[in-house]
């Protein structure tokens, strides 16, 4: 695929002013934005896409919450002074691709005003959600996650137990894996029997904290026929932010109701094709209303889903984080999203560990959740298949 | 029991100056949008629902219901973690958004999911203060009783 001719700058805009002590990036970032929507004839509304760089928040999230902005396509890639450059080519390749019509790439800072003023400006400085929710005792990530679960369980009847259910199934996989950082199978009692952290989550429905890391080499199709290895396919992609919508926010589901159906239609492959889900399981609720979100039950039953073994493998419903997950194994730098891909390429690849093998595992899929399902996140669906899937 | 949560003071924004100002005096101010009349939250002279700069303060009531909440045992932040348990929530404002805030003046297991609640601010001692919310007497319907 190339991107010649295939996308066009249609809208530019420079901020008029060389000093602004009185705005923060933020509102700098929204007035560049609405400017270069102008020129271009285009509102926020038309907007799908959108690119910036580091010191724009908390990556893209905080300024696609900022502005409203309903995304398919998101980037944040950081080059210093040359990203803006890379967002020109990373926008003609979305384009090109079809993840997006209109996409969008500002840039803003104040280092004058922020040298004369000390106000947080310059490179980074704090965007008003971080100010506005960072008073209140958020205790780590599991704040934002219990408030989500107490919201489930009050308008679904989801328990704590069917929580633990989640917890347990990963522990049965963790056993086989002699890497994982908790190797014990733990029973749903064990589960309610640890100390409450954040009402209603317990420790056992958080994952674990560990370094570590890992990596992944994509390449293209002739590459991949030259290998001797075996590769997966990538057949589907999605993505999104999901934001807390100008102070309507729903906790009761995910950026994974956007991510998800673009993958699948993508894919073309639906909810029965799926042999495997490596789904992010930062807590317990993160599974839950995430297999609600990609539609393997109806919104609400996510609780009722997991039971009696339906997502332990190899003989369950939809076996899942067959390494572990994040709740058992590994969330390395507290980020567990390249770990699901691993281990959805190892299924299909027919090397997990033989007690968790999926047997004739042909399409397999990785979920990723950035940031908190109690405000703001990212959220990203992949679909794998075999190298003949 | 008497609120023993710490205070800290906000980052103070420019476009938030007016916000915190008027916390100071027991105001709870929300941004509205000119053009199409939503509240935003959070405060920003930016309306995400139709992209206007047009925006202006008005008044918030101050009375809401909580909208989902947690009861907060373990936590590393200097402050809170002498107040432990505590209550993180969201209220729905009785004009539309959730905000997040703390329940306060109440038992920390007394709290649901509906209660009706009310502003109440604690001065930072840095020209603002933190709006958080104690059960509400003077509305309608079930009620969880103050206690202090």
């Amino acid at each position: 695929m190339t991107i010649r001719g295939k996308a066009f700058i249609a809208g530019i805009y420079e901020h008029p002013l060389r000093v602004i002590p009185d705005r923060s990036n933020s509102q700098i970032h929204a007035e560049v934005a609405a400017g270069a929507l102008a020129d271009a004839g285009l509102s926020f509304s038309d907007v799908d896409a959108y690119f910036c760089d580091a010191s724009a928040g908390f990556g893209p999230i905080s300024m696609a919450d900022y502005m409203g902005l309903h995304l398919t396509h998101v980037d944040s890639t950081e080059t210093g002074g040359s990203s803006y450059v890379v967002h020109v080519g990373h926008a003609a390749e979305a384009i090109a691709a079809g993840k997006s019509q209109v996409a969008l790439i500002t840039l803003a800072g104040r280092p004058r005003s922020a040298a004369m003023a000390g106000r947080p400006g310059g490179g980074g400085g704090a965007t008003p959600d971080m100010i506005f929710e960072g008073l209140w005792g958020m205790s780590g990530a599991v704040t934002g996650y219990a408030m989500a679960a107490t919201r489930h369980m009050h308008e679904f009847g989801t328990t704590s137990a069917q929580l633990a259910e989640v917890k347990v199934a990963a522990s049965l996989h963790a056993q086989y894996n002699p890497n994982a950082f908790l190797q014990t199978p733990m029973t749903v009692e064990e589960v309610l029997a640890s100390p409450m952290i954040s009402s209603p989550l317990r420790r056992d429905d958080c994952c674990v904290v560990t370094d570590g890391g890992g990596a992944l080499i994509v390449v293209s199709p002739e590459v991949a026929r030259d290998l001797s290895r075996v590769s997966a396919k990538v057949l589907g992609h999605g993505e999104t932010v999901k934001h807390a919508d100008n102070g309507r926010l729903d906790l009761t589901y995910t950026g994974a109701v956007v991510s998800g159906p673009r993958a699948f239609e993508e894919a073309g492959v639906t909810q029965a094709d799926i042999d495997y889900v490596s789904i992010y399981d930062s807590f317990t609720i993160t599974v839950v209303e995430t297999l609600e979100d990609l539609g393997f039950c109806a919104k609400g039953e996510g609780g009722r889903f997991v039971l009696d073994g339906a997502l332990v493998a190899p003989d369950g419903r939809l076996p899942f984080n067959t390494d572990g997950g994040g709740l058992c194994n590994n969330h390395p730098s507290n980020r567990g999203g390249i770990t699901k891909v691993i281990e959805a390429v190892r299924q299909l690849r027919g090397e997990a560990h033989p007690a968790v093998q999926v047997p004739d595992c042909t399409i397999a899929l990785a979920h990723g959740t950035g940031g908190s399902i109690g405000s703001r996140m990212g959220s990203s669906t992949l679909i794998l298949g075999t190298e003949d899937a | 029991m008497s609120t023993t949560l710490p205070t800290p003071a906000p980052i103070n924004l420019p476009e938030t100056d007016e916000f915190w100002a008027a916390t100071a005096e027991g105001k709870l101010l929300l941004r509205r949008c000119d053009d199409c009349g939503v509240p935003i939250w959070y405060p920003r002279p930016f309306c995400p629902v139709c992209g206007s700069f047009r925006t202006s303060w008005s008044e918030a009531s101050g009375r809401g219901t909580v909208y989902t909440f947690t009861v907060v045992h373990r936590s590393g932040i200097p402050g809170y973690r002498e107040a432990l348990p505590y209550v993180v929530a969201y209220v729905e404002l009785a004009e539309g958004p959730r905000v997040m805030t703390n329940i306060v003046d109440c038992e920390p297991d007394d709290v649901v999911v509906g209660m009706p609640v009310r502003v109440v601010f604690h001065d930072t001692g840095a020209g603002s203060a933190l709006y958080r919310f104690q059960p509400d007497p003077t509305a309608t319907g079930e009620l969880t009783s103050p206690r202090s």
